[in-house]
């Protein structure tokens, strides 16, 4: 498909469903699909799923227009196995490209979430009330309002985090000049501008979908090297759980299936309200939700490359709000992961999410926790993995540096076992040097895979003294990857897009 | 091989770090090329001046080795790798010295102390401090004081290295200090101690004459250290 694409990581995939379970919960989404089926509000999607044989019936309890949908397990079967194992997502340089592969567990992490406040953090000096020859800096927090200038600078920052395989925009831009007309140009051009990585966003409006396409065609060098090399994929939450098609959402399914562009097919229920708080009822309803979109996408055109996009998290119980650090997110994931593979769909997944509103224990804690455990499950493309705080309301850019070496971390620790017979006979004959050896000390022999990049660092963060100074040490570094030169578009290439597409504000422009 | 490119890949074999030809070292497809044991014998046989191998080959490499080290391009394996070589050279160059009149920096005596197993540190001191040009008499781990002792005198040694990894056998090392008062050696002998529960306040209360957090630390101080 491609040669040069970037490395993830590939990892013998944790299970925790057994076969038997996996098929249960399919026959279990099948079962829901039958009876009570969904409930679709765009009229569009029920005469095509009518066409191919699901049962159709005007819900006249309904407000909005609303059709009932029955499916028969045939049809579902038979349009989820039509969408491809395997996709390219695209990215200005050739070697940021990702390659897809439902059969193979190989693991990007990337960004995500939309949030309208970007945390920027400060360290501040504080002197001892006991002793003023006491000083200790602590970090302070400041919330700004995103921005088109704080978008591009998110994902100028992201293409310096190596860890980082992918860039869904992280930020609300809210500008004065931003309307939800020029939205999408502006939203999906400071990422491009400011990344060579690949970039994913949803659209805001439908209308703009012609004009970010036509960005990304520039871009790409035309309309079949957008095709070979997608710079950009879309997302659509097309269900609103428990089980309704949303009218708009679906036009875009429709529009962005028609423009050949890889696209997610996002479910996120709460389990506890919109979904059940039980693993089996959770799993079986988002299951279900994913395939009848997946159904759409490969109706609307067959072949169209799609991704298995599970969201599924609990509701705290105390407030109703999503809790994502939780045993339940791990559990509900995990599962939707395995049936992805099931069905031969590459899975976009979620860790690195919680409900901490700034970097700290709290926060690594509840990343660590969804981080380790989701790259354990060897979904191929895990998002708002990077940065989010509060949920998903806020990206901090610092903690996206903090999440940069945690999740390098968890790349290492997930490698596959280098343990060959050349190995073991390159070992064997260390072991002999060594032990014939004055000080028989094997560190001589450590320094070729600590070049090579075998052995990992120590965490690059840390302090040596009795004291913490991670977020300090961390501003410092993000500090110095912010003055490297950022990889805008050539001149020719802003020139052009500012030519052809409206809209965007002129201050995105680099020169 | 002419003398300059005989000292000058001597000289870049001691930066990879090969210390016989069938290592691979730092840069790809050196294996089973000539390494320093096989360089500085030919550059015996060659009828080179043992000090000049140690001048322009040998020196000159270990100080290239620190400069890389300083800028964090090498970490402790790579430090230790050239110091083995040199190690391997000045064991092959010693008795050609000898006979030219050359002496050591002087001779280190090293030990782990009674009651202790641990030997990593006191190894890695003991390659560095080789690689610099000492004499090291390497004693291995739980060394009585009295053996200690006995070895400083039978090598007449300047310098003693004591180290110790757990808090119930730091103490041997001020009974070492003790014997050498009592034998009247205190003031010809300098005591340099390390490990981990070791530290300059504890060198101080037994009355060592240093504290060396790692071998780099080691060398600093031998530098600066008179007898």
């Amino acid at each position: 498909m491609i040669d040069t694409y970037r490395e993830g990581v590939l990892v013998k995939p944790y299970e925790r469903l057994s076969q038997e379970q996996v098929r249960l919960l399919d026959k279990a989404s099948l079962s829901i699909l039958a009876d009570p089926g969904i409930w679709c509000y765009n009229e569009r999607a029920a005469k095509l799923f009518q066409a191919h044989g699901a049962k159709v019936w005007e819900d006249e309890k309904s407000i909005s227009p609303c059709w009932r949908v029955t499916f028969p397990a045939g049809l579902i079967r038979e349009a989820v196995a039509k969408a491809p194992a395997r996709l390219v997502l695209g990215a200005r340089k050739p070697e940021n490209r990702l390659l897809l592969d439902a059969e193979v567990p190989r693991v990007y992490f990337g960004s995500g979430s939309e949030a309208n406040i970007w945390l920027e953090t400060e360290m501040e000096e504080f002197i001892s009330v006991k002793d003023s020859d006491v000083k200790v800096k602590v970090p302070r927090f400041k919330e700004l309002r995103g921005n088109s200038a704080l978008l591009s600078r998110a994902a100028k920052l992201c293409d310096r985090l190596e860890h980082l395989d992918f860039f869904i925009r992280p930020l609300n831009i809210q500008d004065p000049e931003i309307t939800s007309e020029n939205h999408d140009v502006n939203k999906f051009f400071a990422s491009l501008n400011n990344i060579t990585k690949h970039v994913q966003a949803g659209l805001t409006t439908l209308k703009k979908l012609n004009d970010v396409v036509r960005m990304a065609e520039i871009i790409a060098g035309g309309i079949k090297p957008l095709r070979e090399n997608p710079v950009v994929s879309f997302i659509a939450c097309v269900f609103k759980s428990p089980l309704q098609i949303v009218d708009d959402t679906a036009e875009k399914v429709f529009a962005i299936v028609e423009s050949g562009l890889p696209l997610v097919i996002s479910s996120s229920p709460q389990g506890g309200s919109s979904a059940p708080i039980q693993e089996a009822g959770m799993v079986a309803q988002i299951n279900a939700e994913i395939l009848v979109g997946i159904t759409l996408t490969q109706l609307i055109r067959e072949g169209s490359p799609v991704l298995y996009g599970s969201v599924p998290v609990r509701a705290r119980l105390d407030d109703l709000h999503d809790l994502y650090g939780c045993p339940e997110f791990n559990q509900y994931n995990i599962d939707c992961v395995q049936l992805a593979r099931y069905y031969q769909v590459p899975c976009y997944s979620t860790a690195g999410v919680g409900d901490a509103k700034v970097p700290g224990m709290q926060a690594l804690f509840e990343k660590l926790f969804t981080h380790h455990y989701m790259a354990m499950s060897g979904a191929q493309y895990i998002h708002y993995a990077f940065g989010l705080l509060d949920r998903t309301n806020t990206f901090c850019p610092v903690q996206a540096v903090l999440d940069n070496e945690q999740i390098g971390k968890i790349k290492h620790c997930l490698r596959e076992p280098k343990v060959n017979q050349a190995e073991i006979d390159d070992m064997l004959k260390i072991v002999k040097k060594v032990m014939a050896s004055s000080h028989r000390l094997y560190a001589r022999f450590a320094r070729k895979a600590m070049h090579r990049g075998d052995v990992s660092n120590p965490y690059r963060f840390e302090t040596k003294d009795l004291e913490d100074k991670v977020i300090e040490n961390a501003l410092d570094y993000m500090e110095k990857l912010e003055a490297e030169p950022a990889q805008h578009l050539d001149q020719a290439t802003q020139d052009q897009i500012f030519k052809e597409i409206p809209g965007i504000l002129p201050s995105l422009k680099e020169v | 091989m002419d003398k300059q490119e005989l000292l000058k890949t001597l000289a870049f074999n001691v930066v990879q770090g090969r210390v016989e030809a069938e290592d691979e070292g730092f840069d790809e497809g050196l294996e089973d090329q000539p390494a320093v044991t096989e360089l500085v014998e030919q550059a015996i046989e060659q009828g080179i001046d043992p000090k000049e191998i140690v001048l322009e080959a040998l020196t000159k490499s270990m100080e290239e080795v620190g400069e890389k080290f300083e800028r964090a391009e090498y970490l402790i394996p790579d430090m230790l790798a050239s110091a083995e070589c040199v190690g391997v050279a000045m064991d092959i160059l010693s008795p050609h010295l000898m006979k030219a009149g050359v002496k050591s920096k002087g001779t280190f005596v090293i030990a782990t102390v009674a009651g202790d197993l641990h030997d990593i540190g006191k190894n890695i001191v003991a390659i560095m401090l080789k690689g610099a040009g000492y004499q090291i008499i390497d004693l291995g781990t739980d060394v009585s004081a009295d053996r200690i002792i006995g070895a400083v005198k039978e090598n007449e040694a300047p310098f003693i290295g004591l180290s110790a990894l757990l808090t119930t056998t730091m103490r041997v090392m001020a009974e070492v200090v003790r014997k050498l008062e009592q034998e009247g050696l205190r003031d010809q002998v300098k005591v340099l101690i390390g490990g981990a529960p070791t530290s300059a306040a504890f060198a101080q209360e037994i009355g060592a004459d240093a504290y060396c957090k790692d071998a780099f630390d080691a060398i600093d101080i031998l530098k600066t250290t008179a007898v």
